[in-house]
């Protein structure tokens, strides 16, 4: 059956289950909001699938259903027993339907038009003739049921006949109601599950935790069965060997049986893109042609999930730095439209995904010169590197090409957080670019994270595993093979293809004594070649075992501080062995590498604060936790001597600069203070000011402001972290409300002329601003709608949004203010609305340029009443000419 | 599971006692300590441990008990006392703290003995102050004093971290 249909029929099956119960409630409680508009929304959702799928004769039951039940939510109708028998049998008439959908994969030919006819009627006039319904509805048992509980007081004529025809007694009939009650239950229930089997007996639902669980056994399961095959080998004639062969069988049939569930094609990580793409390429004006191939490759649901942002990133980069300009193109003799293709397969127990383009290729002097003036490596170290190698410091933390951060790539995440998201998940990337050809990335995942194939070595006494993920090559080594370990200065180093190639002795790494069995001169030791990013070490060990498949288990908390271990395991023999952490022995070895998770941590920190920051005010009032404001709102900060603080007309106040200004508590927790001084911030606003009584002025910060969680407290615009504590934001408008509750009344009808519900379209990257200002323009009468991006903006154009005037930041990723506005005045719908500018620069010059490129007219960022007036007056101007 | 172990006792967890109940005594360089009867999974002879190199000191290593990775922690080094003789096997003690099992690695099990609170007494004041925190009290028994460990506090590992 097709994917769809069997997902529609197990969802729509479950839905008219949840309706079935919920109607019942609804009856029972006529006035319960949230009920109706649950059912509301499910026979909606269900209407709504119908109509794309393609099934007319559900669309138009369901269709008839949501009307009545339309009728209900506005209050038309009231909810009887009969239009809720009447809905009842309209879910039943549509499980009618999805049953013979279920069998034949088509909509069964039937007439329903008696039923929707019964539905439109009550829709229309609120009756219907009940019991035609009931002859209509193939099931009678849920009436019944239902039509009960709502006749507490009185009791029909049918029902007391019937009552005394079956029970001589009246104690007796009062028993006979609710056996009969359950009777139905039961009977109603039975059908069900008898439609329900049918239609679900396609795919079931189950929850992850239980996969999760069973893969846990099934991997515990193949771990016995390989300790029993040891032992079986080390018996040359047992009994036991073909049932072992048997079991051995089905424990991998098992394995893989469990593996499939889990398993998902890597096209769900890409059904994003194409979308992604096709924006791109409107927003760039480029020509971009996106092939996947090996989308039904398939992995592991949480590794999918893990590289999906990755994987978006990258074809993201690839768009926006790798593919050129049309014209670029023409004239560099390639066809206009560049191409970027996601090529997945299975090699070896690994995803392979390569992400190639065939754009511009990785300028190699350019990066060479990014590499010397980060302080990444000297010139004369640049000057003897490989071009991959040059190529390969894209991955490298705090190697960002910061010059040029656009909205599409440029949002504070490098290549190198895409090569740790990768690392994490156990997988590896690398690069080949060759200028002017294009890049390919090449990305090797594992196919689950459960189970890993393990190189087991020998360090002194104890054996270890190392991923074989991380395993480049092994090279034996010895005083007088091909390969020999010599020291610079007690480094050891080995001349690999005439490369050196550094090396970690693992004795020293862990602190192990070595085998002093052999002599210094002959002994043999064995070298690991392990990459690590882009940083490629030996890691000498005194032998070398087999492989085998491992099942990661964490180490005990009292051992998560070690970074030389990533797990530890149970092999074959039974024995516990430490699982070693390539990247965290890099990172033990010293800072010589340079390519530590916490070097790459701090960088991110720092690129992600050169994003947007914000002065923020942090204080305490109340509560522990910090609250912050904008600087830039605070008008003063001041310590009241307490007993100049007044009571009066049931608020606080104090004679401030020759005025009366109110002073606010955060909230009602907070007390003034009883002696001594008071902390005050005072905000002012058109020419008022205020006192926001706080305990403690805590400390004054710059950081990145990213209002994570919108709080639904009065007074609180959410939560940010401002240095490195979560912090509450306060919204100020709140206060003065709470301050000049009179005179806010007044600045409404003040405003009111140019305001009065006019759409206000509001363009800013920061949450921050948009959440400020949207309260103060709504207090001012507009209706405010919000966009994080210029694309965001545009797109919104695109829908047929209209708006009545437009406030944009100019500071913005990608496409910027000035570049946003040339845009919209070129053509579109918005050509002709009005835009006002809203920036932190208000230089002549940054103004000229804005009145250049179409902007009404320029308002610095914190000015509030230039900004209401600029709105207010641009909008009657627009009034006036139009 | 490997050839020498012995399940001496295995006992389901319930609940600890406060003052008195039940212990299982055990010797550590011919000190008598005890633990309560209820913490005890396991009383397994000597195991295969595989040694953890870098792990903090009290940490023997880990070892397999049943597919299970169980950390074994030497109470002698945890306790500030010499080491073990070579030839000396020690035997182990499995208790679950947080979740986790850890093996405590003892001299010599003894036996299961009934304490009743008229025997108790706090720990001395002298007391070496690494023993003074894993120990709950002391009971005084007919020849010989008892210390009772305090399993929690004995695995608190940043206070393991520091002795």
């Amino acid at each position: 059956m097709d994917d769809l249909l069997s997902e529609f029929l197990t969802e729509t099956a479950e839905s008219i289950d949840v309706v079935d119960v919920e109607l019942v409630k609804l009856e029972q409680d006529p006035n319960n909001k949230s009920v109706l508009d649950n059912i509301f929304r499910l026979v909606h959702t269900i209407k709504g699938t119908c109509g794309f799928l393609g099934l007319p004769r559900l669309e138009s039951v369901a269709h008839a259903s949501e009307n009545i039940l339309g009728k209900f939510r506005d209050g038309a109708l009231e909810v009887t027993p009969e239009a809720v028998s009447l809905i009842l049998a309209s879910l039943d008439c549509i499980k009618g339907i999805l049953a013979g959908l279920s069998a034949t994969e088509s909509e069964p030919v039937g007439d329903d038009s008696e039923l929707i006819g019964q539905l439109n009627a009550y829709a229309a006039g609120g009756t219907a003739l009940a019991p035609k319904v009931k002859a209509a509805t193939p099931p009678p048992a849920p009436q019944q049921e239902l039509d009960r509980p709502l006749k507490p007081g009185e009791v029909s004529l049918d029902e007391l006949e019937a009552a005394f025809q079956s029970a001589p007694g009246p104690q007796e009939a009062a028993n006979e109601a609710p056996a009969h009650d359950e009777d139905a239950t039961a009977k109603d229930n039975g059908s069900r599950a008898g439609s329900e089997a049918q239609i679900a007996v396609q795919s079931i639902r189950v929850n992850v935790d239980l996969l999760e669980d069973l893969m846990n056994m099934v991997s515990e399961l193949v771990l016995t069965r390989n300790q029993l095959l040891q032992i079986l080998r080390r018996q040359s004639d047992s009994e036991f060997s073909a049932p072992l062969q048997r079991l051995s069988q089905c424990t991998t049939e098992l394995q893989e049986g469990v593996m499939k569930t889990r398993m998902q094609p890597i096209g769900n990580a890409w059904a994003k893109l194409p979308r992604v793409i096709r924006d791109l390429s409107v927003e760039l004006r480029k020509k971009i042609d996106l092939q996947m191939v090996g989308a039904d490759t398939e992995l592991d649901r949480q590794v999918l999930e893990l590289i999906k942002d990755p994987l978006t990133h990258m074809v993201r980069n690839s768009a926006d730095h790798g593919i050129e300009m049309p014209k670029e193109r023409a004239a560099a003799g390639k066809p206009e439209t560049g191409t970027i293709r996601l090529n997945a397969f299975h090699e070896g127990g690994h995803i392979i995904v390569h992400v190639s383009d065939d754009g511009a290729g990785l300028n190699v002097a350019k990066l060479k010169k990014k590499i010397v003036s980060n302080g990444l490596a000297s010139e004369a170290e640049v000057a003897e590197m490989t071009d991959q190698q040059v190529q390969r410091y894209i991955f490298h933390p705090g190697f960002s090409t910061a010059e040029k951060v656009t909205n599409i790539s440029g949002r504070g995440v490098g290549m190198d957080v895409v090569r740790s998201n990768i690392e994490k998940i156990g997988g590896t990337i690398d690069l080949k670019s060759v200028e002017g050809r294009g890049t390919t990335f090449v990305i090797k995942i594992p196919l689950t994270l459960a189970i890993v194939s393990a190189l087991i070595v020998k360090c002194g006494n104890e054996r270890f595993a190392i991923p074989q993920i991380s395993v480049l090559e092994l090279v034996r080594a010895s005083g007088n093979s091909e390969h020999r370990i010599e020291h610079i200065k007690n480094t050891p180093v080995l001349r690999l293809r005439d490369r050196l190639l550094p090396l970690v002795d693992l004795h020293d790494v862990l602190d192990v004594a070595r085998d002093d069995e052999a002599a210094e001169a002959d002994r043999e030791e064995f070298i690991v070649v392990s990459q690590v990013g882009s940083f490629t070490f030996g890691i000498v060990v005194d032998r070398v075992f087999d492989t085998e498949e491992i099942v990661v288990k964490p180490v005990a908390p009292i051992l998560r501080d070690l970074q030389a271990y990533s797990g530890n395991t149970i092999l074959g023999d039974g024995s516990v062995i430490m699982i070693l952490d390539p990247n965290g022995i890099a990172a033990t070895t010293g800072s010589a590498m340079g390519d530590s998770d916490q070097v790459s941590e701090s960088d991110v920190v720092a690129i992600d604060s050169e994003g947007r920051k914000e002065t923020m005010l942090v204080f305490r009032a109340g509560t522990d936790t910090p609250r912050a404001v904008p600087l830039s709102l605070v008008a003063r900060l001041e310590e009241i001597p307490v007993e100049n603080i007044e009571f009066s007309n049931g608020s606080h106040v104090v004679q401030y600069r020759g005025q009366i200004m109110p002073l606010v508590m955060v909230d009602e927790g907070c007390v003034m203070k009883r002696e001594g001084r008071q902390s005050v911030i005072v905000f002012t606003d058109r020419g008022r000011t205020m006192g926001l009584a706080v305990d403690e002025i805590i400390d004054i910060v710059e950081d990145r402001v990213d209002v994570e969680l919108t709080s639904d407290r009065t007074g609180i615009i959410g939560t940010a972290v401002i240095a490195k504590r979560a912090s509450e934001i306060v919204d100020v408008s709140h206060y003065l409300l709470k301050a000049f509750g009179d005179w806010k009344k007044g600045a409404r009808v003040e405003t009111q002329d140019g305001a009065n519900g006019r759409r206000v379209l509001m363009i800013d990257d920061s949450d921050f601003f948009r959440n400020l200002l949207k309260p103060l323009l709504t207090a001012a009468g507009y209706r405010v709608a919000s966009a994080a991006s210029a694309s965001d903006a545009l797109r919104m154009r695109e829908e047929g949004q209209q708006f009545d005037i437009i406030l944009s930041d100019i500071e913005m990723p990608g496409m910027d203010g000035y570049e946003l506005a040339s845009t919209l005045r070129q053509d579109g719908i918005w050509q002709e609305t009005p835009i006002i500018a809203l920036s932190t620069h208000s230089s002549p010059q940054h103004v000229d340029r804005g009145r250049e490129v179409g902007f009404d007219d320029y308002v610095a960022k914190f000015d509030r009443d230039a900004l209401l007036e600029s709105l207010a007056e641009q909008l009657t101007k627009r009034g006036k000419a139009a | 599971m490997s050839k020498g172990t012995t399940n001496v006792t295995q006992i389901k967890r319930t609940e600890s006692t406060a003052i008195g109940g039940d212990f299982i005594t055990f010797r550590l360089a011919e000190q008598l300590l005890g633990i309560p009867v209820l913490e005890v999974h396991d009383v397994l002879a000597s195991q295969k441990i595989t040694p953890i190199p870098l792990a903090p000191h009290a940490v023997a290593g880990v070892l397999n008990l049943r597919g299970r990775i169980v950390t074994a922690i030497d109470l002698r080094a945890r306790l500030g006392l010499s080491a073990r003789k070579a030839d000396e096997k020690p035997m182990s003690i499995v208790i679950e703290h947080n979740g986790e099992p850890y093996s405590l690695l003892i001299d010599k099990v003894g036996e299961v003995l009934s304490l009743t609170a008229e025997h108790f007494e706090r720990n001395p004041v002298t007391l070496d102050a690494c023993w003074q925190s894993v120990s709950s009290g002391i009971y005084r028994l007919d020849g010989e004093l008892l210390v009772a460990v305090n399993v929690d506090r004995l695995l608190d590992f940043a206070v393991a971290a520091a002795a």
